[in-house]
């Protein structure tokens, strides 16, 4: 016998659920909002509580050539999925490539910003409180960039192979909503640290 | 008919190498063998995490006793409070929740079977970590061995100079490997209720425990993190030389107690709503009535979900906040009472006029529901600001947090185990232990907590490693600790149930409990699949409209 037959089978037939995918990813982004808000609020509670300097005033440079590269690659990659789904998949693998060039630019950016902190003003991690919350929140960020570089690699690794196709549209569209994600954290982190704390 | 089209091999009558069946259990993807993996792993750390509990009562037997140092006590405590909500209350309510979910909404499998997986050995490899200090704490000399900084680990006890060597970093990285592995099944779990609802399944026909994980999980997701990112300040605090925590630099202890509370509130919400959906299931059926105002119990669990995001607080009234907050924090506490106290009539309009059958897992759903209230009683006098600062950190408040988990979420559980256990092992759980087991652990309950109240009143403070020959206090101890075997001894009891039963217990069939939801369609143990061909449910109790074709629930919905 079959498990269970309903006395009411005759129900109209269309029966749609939502992408699977795209419901895991909005529970990783709805957790990560929360980890982020954590390290935002500490930032924020910190800010001015320093004992000794540097003081973000002091030290901090907006940095609005590498924030435009990285929410450029937002646009990038939404464009890579639509080309992906219209079945053009050298069009999708040169704006995806272009997606990792620019978070990979992006990241640069965090380097050299790092690079100058440490070195011309001597602010690290433990410096003062400026420093552990600053390093802590654009560090998570960068990590995020980071794990979000490699999974986009691994697709491009998989695209150059020719395994990329329009049957993998649903995936790559949950990927890009992650990077969606780590871009918006970043206009969130940008204006905490560039704008509201300096 | 599709059993013998299927004609399914018997796997298991024949016997097999045992390492076989170890590579099996290790590398399962399948949701019911990690249900069972999570729940076998909780009830060994539920014994460990007793054995700790009944140290510190007969530490605390009488006055100026030192049957241990001060620092095992401190140790003791620590990892009873860690062990018991991190590797027994979390782990075995998501066993439940992973075995039980797709079964009732007519899936084959959770949405992501490898990351639930992968879920499970994180929470495993957490709790292992957290058991390794006993071993690897001792990092310097006399730097000690397991966690003693208490579950909360309020800075700056955490700070290298009060904590030194690696005994607070195992602490640290357990729980935030564990929480990982929280965060994976709350994902799982959501998109497995969203996206593998069987035909006709709609939101509405849910069964509630589906709609409560549901919510549950929502909760871990913004609940559990806030803990995670906390952790990380604290190694970036304690690896790094950073300054979150760290007063002399102008860090503040204070905020890691509320970050601590943001999670630590809505973690006994979390652990509690997955009860709540054990009462929602089993109080029905015992009763032989359909659950009493559905929407009004989804809507109150998603208002309890809400309010206790804003209720952190309560648990600082003593560190001295501004009025404001003071009141802000009452309210809202007390706010939280409102929608719970829904829940409680429905349950009572559930059982009013219906046929009680009075099985085991009725009389723990009883005794769930009676000290549930209790609890909530207790919670709203401890809500208060004023109260709370009379008998804050006072025995008071470890009677009150035991009798939610204990009173509450406990025997909550023991009520699952004894409903769901035949659908899981095919045989029924003895009745004559089982009801023994209740006697017993209920008394054992109440004559420990009940009495802890009282040495709250009367001043006793918690996390003491002894105290003086106060009038009374040495009397009321005593009973307590007697209470505490007395549970001891019921747990002995459930155990050699669990033992005995699965030998040698009655066989259980597909539906012991004339119940109603879909687990109960299939065989027992379900087959690995599930079910033979998706279910197609036309209300919520499509069990019934089966057994009922004449008078279908679908008729009125």
């Amino acid at each position: 016998m079959s498990a269970v037959t309903s006395p009411f089978t005759e129900r109209s037939p269309e029966w749609t659920l939502p992408y699977k995918g795209k419901v895991g990813m909005a529970g990783l982004i709805i957790a990560e909002s929360a980890i982020f808000t954590i390290f935002v609020v500490a930032y924020l509670f910190y800010l001015g509580k320093s004992i000794t300097g540097p003081t973000p005033r002091e030290v901090l440079e907006t940095p609005i050539f590498f924030t435009i590269c990285l929410l450029s690659s937002s646009l990038t990659i939404h464009l890579a999925g639509k080309e992906l789904e219209n079945g053009h998949r050298k069009t999708f693998l040169i704006l995806w490539s272009i997606t990792i060039a620019l978070g990979a630019l992006f990241l640069f950016g965090t380097a050299l910003e790092w690079h100058r902190l440490i070195y011309e003003h001597g602010l690290t991690i433990s410096t003062n409180l400026f420093g552990t919350t600053y390093y802590s929140l654009v560090g998570l960020h960068a990590t995020h960039v980071t794990a979000g570089l490699v999974m986009l690699t691994v697709v491009l690794l998989f695209g150059l192979a020719d395994r990329v196709g329009i049957d993998q549209a649903a995936r790559i569209g949950t990927l890009s909503l992650y990077w969606h994600f780590v871009d918006a954290v970043w206009i969130v982190v940008f204006t905490v640290v560039y704008i509201v704390g300096r | 008919m599709s059993s013998d089209a299927m004609a399914i091999p018997s796997a298991t009558a024949e016997a097999r190498p045992c390492v076989e069946v170890v590579h099996e259990w290790v590398t399962t993807v399948d949701h019911k063998r990690l249900g069972i993996l999570y729940i076998v792993y909780a009830l060994l750390f539920l014994v460990v995490g007793g054995i700790e509990a009944i140290i510190i009562r007969i530490q605390l037997i009488r006055p100026h006793n030192d049957l241990v140092s001060p620092q095992v006590f401190n140790r003791m405590f620590t990892m009873h409070g860690t062990t018991m909500i991190f590797f027994v209350a979390m782990p075995v309510l998501f066993g439940f929740a992973n075995y039980l979910v797709p079964l009732m909404i007519g899936a084959r499998d959770m949405a992501f079977p490898r990351l639930n997986a992968f879920s499970f050995w994180l929470t495993a490899l957490g709790g292992l970590l957290l058991y390794f200090s006993f071993l690897g704490g001792n990092g310097l000399y006399g730097a000690g061995n397991a966690p003693d900084v208490g579950w909360w680990a309020y800075a700056p006890l955490t700070a290298k100079a009060f904590s030194p060597g690696p005994s607070s970093d195992y602490w640290t990285i357990a729980l935030l490997v564990s929480g990982f592995g929280s965060i994976g099944t709350a994902i799982n779990l959501i998109a497995t209720i969203l996206c593998l609802r069987c035909m006709g399944m709609t939101l509405n026909r849910m069964p509630l425990l589906a709609w409560l994980n549901l919510v549950m999980s929502g909760m871990v997701l913004i609940a559990i993190t806030p803990l995670s990112a906390a952790q990380i300040m604290l190694l970036v605090d304690r690896y790094l030389g950073g300054h979150f925590f760290d007063t002399q630099a102008g860090g503040s202890a204070t905020i890691w107690m509320h970050f601590f509370w943001i999670f630590g509130h809505p973690e006994v919400y979390v652990l509690i709503i997955p009860c709540f959906a054990f009462m929602s299931e089993i109080i029905p059926v015992f009763s032989r009535k359909p659950i009493f105002g559905y929407p009004v119990m989804v809507g109150a669990t998603v208002c309890i979900a809400f309010v206790s995001l804003s209720v952190w607080a309560h648990h600082m009234f003593t560190i001295g906040m501004n009025s404001y907050a003071n009141s802000f924090f009452t309210i809202t506490t007390m706010a939280v009472g409102v929608p719970t106290g829904i829940k409680i009539f429905n349950w009572l309009g559930t059982m009013w006029g219906g046929s009680i059958q009075f099985k085991t897992p009725m009389l723990f759903s009883i005794g769930f529901l009676f000290q549930f209230l209790i609890a909530g009683l207790t919670g709203i006098m401890l809500a208060s600001a004023p109260f709370d600062w009379q008998l804050s950190l006072s025995y008071f408040v470890v009677a009150h947090f035991h009798y939610v988990i204990v009173g509450g979420i406990l025997f909550a559980l023991f009520a699952a185990f004894y409903y769901w256990y035949p659908k899981m092992t095919g045989r029924m759980l003895s009745e004559r232990l089982g009801k023994l087991h209740f006697w017993l652990f209920l008394i054992g309950f109440h004559l420990t907590f009940d009495v802890m109240h009282f040495a709250g009143i009367l001043g006793m403070p918690r996390r003491i490693y002894t105290y003086e020959p106060r009038p009374g206090w040495g009397t009321l101890n005593l009973v307590v600790t007697i209470g505490a075997f007395i549970q001891g001894a019921a747990i002995l009891v459930f155990v050699t149930n669990l033992v005995y039963s699965y030998f040698k217990g009655a066989k259980a069939g597909n539906d012991p409990w004339d119940a109603w939801t879909l687990e109960w369609s299939v065989s027992s143990p379900p087959p690995a699949y599930n079910f033979a061909s998706i279910p197609v449910v036309a209300s919520r109790r499509p069990l019934w409209d089966l057994k009922h074709p004449e008078d279908p629930d679908s008729r009125y919905e």
